[in-house]
This record gives structure tokens, sequence and C-alpha cells, in this order.
């Protein structure tokens, strides 16, 4: 029983709601009342046809990405495809880890492309691809634990910024993770790259064979998983503080790998309440952390992540 | 993939991603789940609560948890609303919830789905006397057509919105207007709408209209001619006369039956428009916004001069809307021509009478549409069984657990007030169509007899267990339990 997309206006907002299957989009916009409204119809109807469009290679795109991969086909497809080749030398990664925000990306350009607005964004549980124009800017909440929602930062994007897209990844989240991390914020270009990203930074935030670290083969929960047989973090006990850190450590270390390949232009990387903000990859959270697990002030996070988009513009 | 699966894996056909889920997990949505090897949606759904007392706030079904001990197990005090139920549309397939509870010592059973409905509309009752706009001329919403002025009812304007025509038969433009509006006002929030030729308004369902910018506060307690019959006698000794201006019939209190009963002395009025019986007057002016819903501001323009052979100077004149909102009081100086004075105290307890006597006035919106094929088909293996059923009233027909209106005649065409209905019940696809919630609740034996999914019936308590997706809210209080068993005869 194939259940038609829902489409609706969301109560005490302009906000639209997209939901098909898996696929969850909250969106809004931005311009003139007819732009608007332009916006709205021509994401409803690009919508519409999303899923069963990736359901059609569905096959394809579960299976690990090569360079000698046979290309996928659809619009969306292709731009997963894409988000996930960089990664494809260097690990195990699948086109499906960038869905969530190459979806919300070719929702945004539907919208742009009947509309001229002054700024929109379209948010698929917590990968949001943006639109900015002029002196227009979003403030976007962060959260650590998806579960548990409350804000440990924020930041503005502006559309001086090259940033347009957000990605989170963390094993709490709804998709698997092959490691520990809470919550990976990941900033990019658009939001299919900073999907990819979040993915590959939040597997490295790991401990490999930790005793407190439950892991399930991803089929064991999900048969038809792309993740196939790895092991997928299903729960993370208490872990020391060196433990933290070396995690983290391991998860930044990559970050900066990313920002370097200019794919990414920041990232927040949290674990058991401990944050790491590209660039300061200093030491600062030992001399904090006296009496238990310190988080940065969201002022303070902030002004790291101002001072990380400022100095990162195109690596 | 692993070859073999374990024997209680299901495979969800919810969407196209078609999920293997294991037993006690959940699909890619996470709103779908495999529970003791049944595909269960675990959606946020919503339910009802019987309350004695009505205005409790909505109560998350999660803070119920505590008190949980099988209370509600019960059954006949929550009713499964079609509300995030979900729908089987295009598929000829059993509804979403079929649900079985004991009610009184009598097996119930609840069919749930959420409808789509290409054919729908709604119709508003708009009160107030002022013109709204000529009858059958189109109602538009951001410049589209999406209804018309229909016949006007006692004391209410009306329109009929949306429609098929409206919604799949013009532009692509005015059928995403029309949805959007039918949409909006079946959720309660206020709409915008121009008339040809006649006045923009702003309407909400269970909200006072705004007519032109203006708020419409009360009701005409009646015509003008009743309202003269209504308030003669306390008007008889106060004032000579009364002119009750009204646009459908301004009554004059002298030359009303009413007022010759009581002997009203004869005062040479003499009235614009055209005299229908004695003391009764149509046509006094032009339709409009202004008094008793004719276009003047100044009641004096609707009078022709006193006869001098009847009037004579200090005749004391009260002029006054039939809602009382406006009011004048004139006295008749040597000339013969009527001066404005301070209104008498004597006079004003009858001016705030008919103001009292005037109900709220409010917008109320009735959801019209028609249960077509695929959605019977969703309780029945024999649709026309189930449309038979609703006739004789073995099914009750609810929607979000309002009670509907089923208009005889061929088919299931329902009404349903949307201020009776949960909070933002309705969705739309981009068909465009409305997506409402719709309820069949009959006796288990009927259900069975008419052909129903009886494999597909399960209890009560299994769908409140899935309680971590449901939201349960207090029933209305003006609405009938929907789970109360008919007394229609079940022999059939």
């Amino acid at each position: 029983m194939r259940e038609p997309a829902l489409i609706r206006m969301l109560p005490g907002g302009p906000r639209m709601h997209l939901h098909d299957g898996p696929i969850d989009l909250i969106l809004e916009a931005n311009g003139t009342r007819h732009a608007v409204s332009a916006a709205y119809e021509a994401a409803a109807r690009r919508f519409v046809s999303i899923l069963d469009e990736l359901c059609g290679e569905l096959q394809l795109l579960r299976q690990a990405a090569r360079t000698d991969s046979e290309r996928p086909r659809g619009v969306v497809a292709r731009r997963m495809f894409a988000a996930v080749e960089p990664y494809c030398e260097d690990c195990l990664i699948t086109p499906m880890a960038a869905v969530a925000g190459s979806v919300a990306e070719e929702i945004l350009e539907a919208m742009t492309a009947v509309s001229y607005l002054d700024r929109a964004y379209v948010n698929n549980g917590g990968d949001i691809a943006m639109h900015l124009r002029d002196c227009q800017w979003y403030k976007i909440g962060m959260v650590e634990r998806p579960d548990r929602p409350s804000l440990f930062g924020s930041l503005e994007i502006s559309a001086a910024d090259p940033v347009r897209g957000i990605a989170t990844s963390g094993w709490r989240g709804r998709s698997f993770s092959l490691g520990i991390a809470d919550a990976v914020t990941v900033l990019s270009d658009s939001a299919s790259v900073a999907d990819a990203a979040a993915t590959v930074i939040a597997n490295a935030v790991n401990l490999p064979d930790h005793p407190a670290v439950t892991r399930v083969p991803a089929w064991d929960i999900s048969p038809d998983s792309d993740l196939g047989e790895l092991p997928v973090t299903r729960d993370v006990g208490l872990l020391s503080h060196a433990e933290i850190d070396a995690a983290l450590e391991n998860g930044v270390r990559i970050a900066t790998l990313l920002r370097e390949r200019g794919l990414i232009h920041s990232a927040a990387l949290c674990l058991q309440k401990c944050v790491r903000v590209l660039p300061s990859v200093s030491t600062k959270s030992e001399s904090d952390r006296g009496d238990g697990f310190p988080t940065p002030s969201a002022p303070e996070l902030h002004a790291q992540l101002e001072l990380a988009r400022r100095t990162n513009l195109h690596a | 993939m692993p070859d073999v699966f374990p024997p209680d894996t299901v495979r969800c056909d919810a969407c196209p991603v078609l999920c293997y889920i294991k037993r006690g997990h959940a699909g890619a949505c996470d709103r779908y789940a495999n529970v003791e090897g049944q595909l269960v949606r675990v959606d946020p759904h919503i339910l009802l609560d019987r309350a004695k007392s009505q205005g409790t706030p909505l109560v998350p079904f999660l803070e119920r948890e505590g008190d949980w001990d099988g209370k509600i197990m019960k059954g006949q005090e929550t009713f499964v609303t079609a509300i995030g139920a979900g729908t089987t549309y295009p598929d000829y397939k059993p509804a979403p919830f079929i649900v079985s509870s004991e009610v009184e010592g009598v097996d119930m059973v609840t069919v749930v789905t959420e409808g789509i409905f290409s054919y729908c509309g709604v119709k508003l009752k708009i009160d107030t006397d002022r013109h709204l706009g000529p009858e059958r001329n189109l109602v538009r919403a951001q410049g589209e057509p999406v209804g018309h002025v229909t016949t006007a009812e006692y004391g209410s304007q009306m329109l009929s919105l949306g429609g098929v025509h409206h919604l799949t038969g013009g532009s692509k433009t005015e059928g995403r207007v029309t949805c959007e509006t039918l949409l909006d006002l079946c959720n309660g929030k206020e709409v915008e709408l121009a008339i040809d030729e006649g006045a923009s308004v702003r309407v909400a369902a269970g909200k006072p209209p705004v007519v032109n910018g203006q708020r419409e506060e009360r009701m005409r307690v009646g015509c003008g001619s009743a309202t003269i019959g209504m308030f003669a006698k306390q008007w008889f000794g106060k004032v000579d006369d009364v002119v009750v201006v009204d646009d459908h019939i301004t009554g004059v209190l002298s030359e009303h039956q009413a007022g010759k009963l009581l002997g009203v002395r004869e005062t040479g009025i003499a009235i614009q428009g055209r005299r229908s019986t004695p003391g009764r007057y149509f046509q006094v002016a032009e339709p409009g916004t202004g008094w008793g819903g004719t276009n003047i501001s100044d009641p004096l323009t609707i009078l022709k001069p006193f006869k001098p052979k009847f009037a004579w100077p200090n005749l004391r004149l009260l002029m006054v809307s039939t809602t009382g909102e406006q009011f004048a009081y004139y006295e008749l100086d040597e000339a013969l021509h009527p001066v404005e004075k301070a209104l008498p105290e004597a006079l004003k307890e009858s001016v705030g009478r008919i103001r009292e006597n005037c109900e709220p006035a409010l917008t109320m919106v009735l959801f019209m549409g028609g249960a077509g094929g695929s959605l019977r088909a969703g309780v029945t293996e024999n649709p026309v069984k189930l449309t038979d059923s609703v006739k004789r009233k073995l099914t009750r027909v609810t929607c979000g657990g309002a009670s509907a209106y089923i208009w005889p005649g061929g088919g299931i065409t329902f009404m349903v007030d949307v201020t009776r209905m949960p909070e933002n019940a309705f969705g739309y696809v981009p068909t465009p169509a409305l997506v409402a919630p719709i309820e069949f609740t009959l006796k288990k034996d009927d259900y069975a007899l008419l052909g129903g999914h009886m494999d597909y019936v399960r209890p009560l308590g299994d769908v409140l267990k899935e309680k971590e997706r449901q939201r349960q809210l207090i029933s209305h209080a003006q609405n009938p339990w929907p789970l109360k068993p008919n007394t229609g005869s079940s022999k059939s």
C-alpha cells in the first residue's frame, strides 16, 4: 500500500512539511508573496517523484562507491554519488551516505530555479540546504544529541560566507554510524557534500575494539542496510577523559584533512559532552577539564566557528 | 544482504523503499515497525479521550505513562481517530487501522483511514446582514476563483467554496489556491476572500467575520419587521414611532400590525422603498455594509417628508438597525423636520435589548466531501454495503471524532463542522485534493455481515500499545461519543 506523499503547511508559520516514506523535509522561503508561493509549489511538485526516482536505482545506491562504479542516472542519485566519490578510494562509502543532503539540495534548487528568493532553507532531518542572497543570513542552533534536543551552540551563516550546506551525523541519529560521536556537524559548500563529510568524520570519531562500545552488524538490525555486515554502533558506555580525547582527536584529524581538500569549511565534533571545533585543534578542552565535562559556551563556540569560517574560505 | 532472514522479518510496502524489517525494529522511516511479526504503523496518531469535563488541555500520550495501569484498556474511553492514520489510496486494500473495542457489552469496530477528497469543498456561513456580493458571483482568494456566493440564509450570507471544478477543472494556479484556501479554512486559519462586485472578507472557522476591514460583532435579532413585533410593547408610550432599518424588511411601528394592536397613533411617516404589507418595506436602499445591511450611513435618507396631515411638532422618532449597533433619536421641529437628539434613558434599554438578543456573529465552516471508491474498499470488500449500512444508521461516520451529517440519496456525501475536529486535522496532496480523516464505527457483527476485512481487525489495546507515536486529546465536549453503540436494528 504505497502511501502518497504528504504535503502540508505547518501550523504557526509559513513552513512547509513534505513527507514521503523515509523522507521528511521542513522548508521555508522568504521573499515576495508571489515568489514564496511559487517556490513552495515548485518544491511540492519536485518532491512527489523523488522517492520513486531514488528507489528505482536503490540497489546501485546501496553499493560501495568505487572509481569504476557504474554511475547512477537520476539527478539526485548523481548528486549523491558525486558527494561520496572523493572518499571512495580511502574508505567504504555508499552513495546513501549523502542521500539526505542531496534530497534537500535538489528541492532547494527546484525552489530557487522558479523564484527570486531572499533566502530559503530545506531541512532534511538536520541536513540543511540553504539559499542566501545579498545581506541575508540564518542563525542555526546545534544539538549534540538528536534524541534530546538542547542547543550546545549556534552559528550564523550569512550570504557572504561560502557555506550553503550543513549536515550532522552521529550514532544516535536515524542512520547507522560506524563511529561513536554523539554528533558531528559540518559546514560545506552544499548539503550533499556536508552530508557525506559528516558521515566520514563521525565514523572516524572512534575507539576500535573498546569494550564500552556495543556494535552490531548492520544487517542484524536492518537486513537491507547498505552497510551490510559492518559493525554499527548501538551503545556507548561512559568513557574516560583520555578516551574521549583520543576518539575526538581521530575525528579532528580527518576533518582537518577534509578541510585541506576543500570538502568542508568547518566542523564541530561532540562526544559525551566534549566538543571540538575546527580549527582549534589545541588541547583547550584538557585545561578546562578539572571537574567533569565542560561544554564551550555558545558565544565561545560561535567565536570559534566564526574564526573557522574566516580563515577557511576554500582551502 | 544475508541470504536467509529470520522467519518473522516483514517487508514493508508503505513506500517504494520496501524495507525488510526485523521483529522489534522499525523501517528506514521510523514510522512502520515490525511488532511481533506484524507490520504496524507507529506515526503520531491522534486518539480522543472521553472526558467528563471540557477544556482539559492536550495531553501528550507519554505524560500519562506513569498512571498507566490498564485503565485505558477498557477501551470505550478512547477512540482512535483517522488523523495521522494514513491512507491506502490508490490501492484497494484494507484501511490502515481497523480497531475493535468493547463498548457497553457490544463489540464495536472502527475503520480508520485518511481519505483523499478531490470532490470536496467547504460551505461558509457568515453571520452578517451586510451585503457581501450578488448571488452567484465568484469568490476569489489571491485573485483566483475558488467558489461563489450562494443562497443567503436567515441572518447569514453563504459562500460555497472549492469543489472539483475549481480544484482540478481550472488552471493549475486556480487549483493550488483553491486547495490552499480549503486547507486553511478547514484547519481553522484565517483566509481573505474577495467577492466580485462585492465585499472583501476575512474569515476563520468559529471566529467573527471581518467585512471590508470591519469586525462583525453580532447577528441581527430578526428582520426589521420581526424586531418591531418583538419590541413593540417595550417602545409603546416611550416613543411615537420606530423605524427598524433592515436591508431585507424595514419595519415601521406605527403602521405595523404590532403597533396597530397596541393602539399606536398614525404619525404621517413616509418611507422610501416598496411597501410589502402595512409597516413592512422592501428595498429601502441598496444592499451594503451600512445600517442593517443597507448601504446607508444616514438613516434619514430613507425617510420622505412627514405628512402634515398626521405629523406633529415634537413627534419622537427612534431609528435603529436590526442589531442595535446603529441607532438615532429624532424629534420633529415646527416645520416637521427631524432633528437629532440624545437617546432618552427610557429608550436606551430597548436598544440595548436588541443588541443583547443578537447572537455573536461567527463564520462557520462545514467541510463537505464524498467517500469514494477506494476509500470504501478499504472498509469492506463490497463497498455498496457500506453505503447501505451508513444510510441505515448502523454505521456511524465521524471525522476526527466529530459526527458527520450524511446526505440522503446515493453515495456517502457528508458534512462536518471543522471546529468540532482536532486542530490541523486536514492535509493535502498535490493532485490537488484535500486529505481528511474519516472513521466508520459499527458493531462487529454488522461489520462481518457487510464483508468487512475481519482479518485486519485489531483490538484497541494493541493499537494503544504503540503509545510513543500517538497523541491523546480530550474529546470535544459537544460531540456525541463516537463509540456509543447505535440503537438502529442490526438485522439485515
